[in-house]
């Protein structure tokens, strides 16, 4: 097991296109780092470049405590599931899981022990003389899964390992990989462009956007302290709120965030030296739907009562969604299942402004 | 009965089956296995006449006496077991056909290899000029061989003696006439064992690479493992056609050498014709021409099966 550092790496490819724009991370030992981001963002880049499967262009990769930038990918000592499971159609599941050990010219009854260990901790003992045509997307995943764990490497990539499979197996095998982390503490880096998949994984979660790395950060800290617009819209489902807003004087000498001419929304006392310096300028208000909600008048005091008119409502059971718009914004409340609300129906809604996010509009930075 | 519609007991009778047995046509003819054998029989009369006829027509020739007159059985085949010159002709079918397959087989994988190689648009014209062997008439590239090992005007004696060697006799020594031919074969067959190569090699997924170099798999390893298993269909199939189509080749040697020097390069088809057209014994000539067929049909029931149990094995 080790670390693995990426310091300043670049990925050009011909004509000049750069998928990977210079980015600097730090994957401590036994750490489970996922990387997540839109397509085309460079995830998935980077992960090869880690693997070995993509030259470098510029920077340098570390992996336990070696340079690998012109280390082929069979001496860096990875393993990796990919997105299709790369699975040999003409092996058996046995062969598959061996593959690798048997090109490193380990002792038979090592190998055996090995693959049946695999094969025990991914519940496929059953399977291993099956070929992978008579598999199931589940199953030929767990086999993958299997052939990275016999080698023993010192870091697992895995590559969108999930995208193939339906919402129901996504989500237990994402609990699979989870314990398989927890059982052998390898260090992982795992790329998704499914921010509920790198929520739940990680230990730490890098969000990339357009070849930079934007925030890197725990999946709570992601959630609740994003440092851009780009990754406060990325991580949360469904996503934030961004409404345009000026910052003003409001009521009792504090400062205020004014939306529309109808809709002006006091900023929280703990951030008005903060936001003191923005006074007079145009800014985007961040809010996520879970904290945007009908209003009671028993709610707390300061909570501002906006009257907006319905026009799409999403029940979902333990939760209700409700669209409106704000001067031609588009805005996501979640509201209570038992509140009644129809397209078109006026709603009364309230904010948890503590909960907020004000952001430059031009360099999308959270202030 | 009395508003004038009633119709006669006997005629009613009659109509019925007659109205039945039109509906259950129309059935018979609206069933997709009809419409299907409607739509192949165009094929099925083209493949009976021009492939099943004359193959029974040539069995039957086979089986008969040299005037055509009498049954003889299996008597031709024995006979012609018996002659020296038939059991050479066996010898170098099989050196022919054998050598020009593994040679044109393994020319064509390193080709294909060289050419999934090369980037893009310079791929597509390096593979536009060695297809050029295969395009051109047999006929006409082996005239242009013939021309080159011509023993007073050989483009290759010339550059012998540009070297200071002596002429080379191509066409006119046993074993070089051999070689020649087999040589030409190899030219002309290369290119499509290179393009059924290259297209097999394009369908191979590149992950399984990835997957076999993150395993720790070298070039070597590469081939063997993944490479070649994932071919074998159609190394195994593009092998039986070629094996098939140079057992009955006909032109080279016809055109190279016509079997000489004394019957050295003869092949099944050049002998058939030799003996069967040239000598007038058809039957003989059948007989010669059909020797292959059973070992041929089942090395390919063989080889078929293999694939279908591969194909299976491998289809997601």
């Amino acid at each position: 097991m080790a670390e693995v550092s990426c310091r300043k790496v670049v990925k050009e490819y011909d004509g000049g296109v750069q998928a990977v724009k210079g980015i600097d991370l730090e994957i401590a030992d036994h750490e489970f780092v996922v990387l997540v981001g839109p397509s085309g963002c460079g995830k998935s880049t980077t992960l090869r470049m880690i693997a070995g499967l993509e030259e470098i262009s510029g920077g340098e990769i570390w992996i336990g405590g070696d340079i690998v930038n012109d280390v082929p990918p069979r001496d860096r000592d990875i393993a990796m599931v990919f997105q299709n499971y790369a699975l040999y159609p003409h092996m058996s599941v046995f062969d598959n899981m061996a593959f690798g050990l048997k090109l490193r010219k380990f002792p038979k009854d090592e190998i055996k022990r090995r693959v049946d260990e695999a094969a025990r901790i991914l519940d496929i003992v059953p399977l291993l003389e099956r070929k992978p045509r008579a598999l199931s997307g589940g199953q030929r995943q767990r086999v993958a899964m299997g052939r990275a764990i016999v080698r023993n490497p010192k870091v697992f990539l895995f590559d969108e390992p999930l995208s193939n499979l339906d919402a129901k197996l996504r989500v237990q095998m994402r609990t699979e990989i989870k314990k398989v982390h927890q059982t052998v503490r390898t260090t992982t880096v795992y790329v998704t462009h499914d921010q509920v998949e790198a929520m739940t994984l990680a230990d730490r979660v890098v969000v990339m956007n357009g070849g930079i790395i934007e925030q890197v950060g725990s999946p709570q800290e992601l959630y609740h302290n994003p440092a851009t617009r780009f990754v406060a819209g990325f991580i949360g489902s469904p996503a934030m709120n961004f409404l345009p807003c000026r910052v003003q004087d409001g009521r009792n000498g504090g400062l205020a965030l004014r939306v529309t001419d109808k809709i002006t929304l006091p900023v929280p006392p703990d951030r008005q030296d903060r936001y003191g310096k923005y006074k007079g300028r145009e800014m985007v208000l961040g809010i996520r739907p879970e904290h945007l909600f009908e209003y009671h008048e028993q709610g707390k005091p300061n909570w501002t009562r906006v009257d907006l008119p319905v026009d799409v409502v999403e029940p979902m059971g333990m939760e209700t969604m409700v669209h409106f718009f704000v001067d031609g914004a588009p805005v996501c409340a979640r509201v209570d299942p038992a509140t009644h609300a129809e397209p078109g129906e006026m709603l009364p809604l309230t904010a948890d402004l503590n909960q907020m996010h004000l952001m430059e509009p031009d360099t999308g930075r959270v202030v | 009965m009395a508003d004038g519609t009633s119709v006669p007991v006997g005629v009613m009778q009659a109509s019925r089956p007659a109205a039945a047995r039109r509906s259950s046509m129309r059935r018979f003819a609206g069933r997709r296995s009809t419409m299907g054998f409607l739509l192949a029989l165009p094929l099925i009369l083209l493949v009976a006449g021009f492939v099943i006829y004359p193959a029974f027509y040539a069995i039957y020739l086979s089986m008969l006496n040299k005037k055509m007159t009498s049954f003889v059985g299996l008597g031709n085949f024995a006979f012609l077991l018996k002659r020296n010159t038939f059991q050479l002709v066996i010898f170098q079918s099989c050196l022919f056909a054998i050598t020009a397959v593994v040679m044109k087989a393994l020319l064509g994988f390193i080709l294909a290899h060289l050419m999934h190689n090369i980037p893009g648009k310079n791929q597509r014209i390096w593979r536009g000029l060695l297809l050029v062997p295969w395009v051109i008439p047999l006929a006409l590239s082996t005239l242009t061989w013939w021309w080159m090992f011509d023993p007073s005007y050989s483009a290759f004696n010339w550059i012998l003696n540009q070297f200071g060697f002596a002429n080379v006799p191509w066409l006119g020594v046993g074993w070089i006439a051999r070689f020649c031919t087999i040589a030409v074969n190899v030219w002309y067959g290369t290119p499509f064992f290179m393009i059924m190569y290259l297209a097999a090699l394009k369908s191979v997924p590149e992950q399984l690479y990835e997957a076999a170099a993150i395993d720790g798999a070298n070039a070597v390893q590469k081939l063997f493992f993944v490479t070649l298993p994932m071919m074998r269909n159609i190394i195994a199939i593009t092998v039986l056609f070629s094996l098939i189509t140079t057992f009955a080749d006909f032109d080279i040697v016809r055109i190279l050498t016509a079997g000489g020097p004394q019957d050295m390069t003869h092949v099944f088809a050049t002998y058939a014709f030799q003996v069967g057209i040239q000598s007038g014994d058809i039957p003989l000539g059948a007989s010669v021409s059909l020797f292959m067929f059973p070992i041929l049909a089942i090395a390919a029931f063989f080889v078929l099966r293999g694939v279908t149990r591969r194909t299976k094995e491998i289809a997601t």
